[in-house]
């Protein structure tokens, strides 16, 4: 009972009181947020990982004002099963330009981290309207009225400004270019300057033909949803850890094998 | 308000609880200084430990790794490496010089890359092509016997590799106009056609409308699906006049694909996946249960396919640069 009493001094002189709560608020705050000044460490170097284009920004509001992230995580995590299942593990570099981060911790249905290109435009369509038609065991609600919401372009030049000022590296010229660009991704007939749209855009080709006379909310979702994961070229990818062990790239899986286990010992 | 009774350093232990109490007393209640359970405290002490020793042992803070140099993304990487060793015999198997068809004679390879099919198809065909690959509207069933770009193993491969109208340079490509959409053929004679579509399969009632769309159907889609309309499998072009339909066989469903023409995306696999698990998906769709048996001689099979592959890649190519 002596730590006790002597706790008991502190109760009853507010001076010794708050010195204490200082030095304990301290600690608790070095912890907490020293780490962040060491955050650039934690965001590998990689190529490839581009701002979303105006359509994908636009798409990817809509994901959240639908809460998609309330079920649908966008983490692929450093474990075998999922690595097997998904493919490679995210990236901190993969979502540095997400603000907020869509990770999420909950899976009612699968991880979106990697879901780009892995279904036709058409199958995401389908399956927004009528999750069932194409899933029969899925408990996913459907989202066909977004087939039916044009989509608004207007704020979308604010939308980037908003990001640049968190720090996403939108260019003016991007910018400046932004309703353009959306519509001609999204196939609209009314994109009238064609010009510089994929040297605005890294990776983003022109669609073939431009069909569509309105450009609904379902096509900036696909756009969003087509672009998860695609960005980083996983083949000139290499794990750094402070042991050394990022022999990613060779081809001679057997001899490293017995690399790791001896540096490991 | 006193609390005046027990001011002194030992204060007075409480008659119904044996506890001590804090001195404070209002009104002559008083409070039980009742101390935490012995348990609960060597809990909380032990926990504090804990931490302490996690972090030294363990990555507890941006860049440093802690003693133990634990990190899960090297740990992950040595697992896959660990699998791929663990799948190399018969995996490299796979990838030498056994043809798929002799892939299929092998009971011991052949059960592997059913198991391994198996699972990469649930995990990324399914969706699609449904449980099983009985084919969903608009997905072709690929366990039935009708294949609209071949069902050979070659044929297979080619496919899932490749994919259809997809990114990929030697993809499958062709393209079914939207004759409504794009003004190709009044409504008029869109119905007409849709009725003389579905006379291949099921006989229809409308002779005028069939007389009508017979010589549309020459000049319009004859090129693609044939004169009898039995489809031509190098531009996947469906056979028109069998039971199995892609989108649906009543005439209303018929009417909306000459309308509309919807070609059908089927994703790349082969930047997706590796090649043994491509070879393994080629193999259990293959035995789904519409698998076709090579048509060309027994000497070298495989050759002879890669050849013929090649060159319809170019004609793909060809076909899409046109375009």
């Amino acid at each position: 009972m002596s730590v006790m009493n002597r706790h008991k001094f502190l109760e009853k002189h507010t001076g010794p009181l708050i010195a204490s709560i200082l030095v304990v608020v301290a600690i608790g705050g070095l912890i907490e947020i020293a780490p962040l000044f060491y955050v650039e460490n934690t965001i590998e170097e990689v190529d490839g990982v581009r701002p979303y284009t105006p359509l994908e920004l636009a798409g990817r509001d809509i994901y959240i004002r639908e809460g998609c992230y309330t079920c649908h995580s966008q983490m692929v995590r450093p474990l075998r099963d999922e690595v097997e299942r998904y493919g490679h593990y995210s990236l901190a570099a993969e979502s540095m330009y997400d603000h907020p981060f869509q990770w999420g911790s909950k899976r009612t249905g699968p991880d979106l981290a990697r879901v780009g290109g892995k279904y036709s435009d058409d199958w995401h369509r389908q399956h927004m309207i009528d999750p069932r038609s194409l899933v029969p065991g899925s408990i996913m609600p459907p989202y066909a009225f977004l087939q039916e919401k044009k989509l608004n372009t207007d704020n979308i030049m604010g939308k980037m400004r908003a990001n640049k000022r968190v720090g996403v590296p939108y260019t003016e010229e991007q910018i400046a270019g932004a309703k353009h660009d959306l519509l001609m991704q999204a196939g609209s007939l009314y994109a009238e300057d064609y010009s510089g749209f994929e040297e605005r855009w890294d990776g983003v080709s022109t669609p073939d033909i431009p069909n569509k006379s309105t450009i609904t909310e379902m096509d900036a979702i696909i756009a969003y949803l087509q672009v998860l994961g695609t960005m980083v070229d996983f083949s000139t990818f290499e794990i750094e850890t402070a042991s050394g062990r990022d022999d990613a790239q060779s081809e001679d899986v057997a001899s490293h094998q017995a690399t790791d286990e001896a540096s490991e010992g | 308000m006193t609390n005046s009774n027990h001011q002194d350093d030992t204060p007075r232990v409480d008659d119904h609880t044996g506890t001590e109490t804090t001195g404070h007393s209002w009104d002559g209640i008083e409070e039980l200084n009742t101390p935490l359970p012995r348990w609960w405290l060597i809990v909380f002490y032990v926990t504090i430990v804990w931490a302490l020793i996690y972090c030294i042992f363990m990555p507890s803070f941006p860049g440093l790794p802690g003693l133990r140099n634990h990190s899960e993304r090297a740990n992950v990487q040595q697992q896959m490496e660990q699998v791929a060793v663990d799948r190399t015999a018969l995996a490299s198997q796979l990838l030498s010089d056994v043809s798929l068809e002799e892939i299929e004679q092998d009971p011991e390879l052949f059960q592997f890359v059913m198991a391994a099919g198996k699972s990469a198809f649930g995990d990324n065909c399914a969706t699609c092509h449904g449980i099983g690959g009985r084919g969903v509207p608009g997905y072709p069933s690929l366990a039935d016997d009708v294949w609209l770009w071949g069902g050979t193993l070659e044929d297979i491969r080619h496919t899932i590799t490749h994919g259809i109208r997809a990114h990929s340079d030697e993809t499958r490509f062709s393209m079914m106009p939207s004759y409504g959409i794009d003004g190709l053929l009044s409504p008029e004679e869109i119905d007409d056609l849709a009725v003389f579509v579905s006379n291949f399969s099921s006989p229809h009632s409308n002779q005028a409308a069939i007389d009508r769309a017979a010589p549309v159907f020459e000049a319009q889609c004859s090129t693609c699906h044939g004169t009898n309309g039995q489809g031509d499998r190098s531009m996947g072009a469906p056979n028109l006049t069998d039971a199995e339909w892609l989108y649906g066989s009543d005439v209303k469903t018929i009417r909306s694909q000459i309308r509309n023409g919807r070609n059908g995306v089927m994703p790349n696999w082969g930047e997706r996946l590796d090649e043994t698990t491509i070879v393994a998906l080629s193999v259990y769709v293959h035995a789904l249960g519409g698998g076709e048996a090579t048509t060309v001689a027994e000497a070298e099979p495989r050759d002879e396919h890669a050849d013929a592959g090649s060159l319809a890649a170019e004609d793909n190519g060809a076909e899409q640069g046109g375009k």
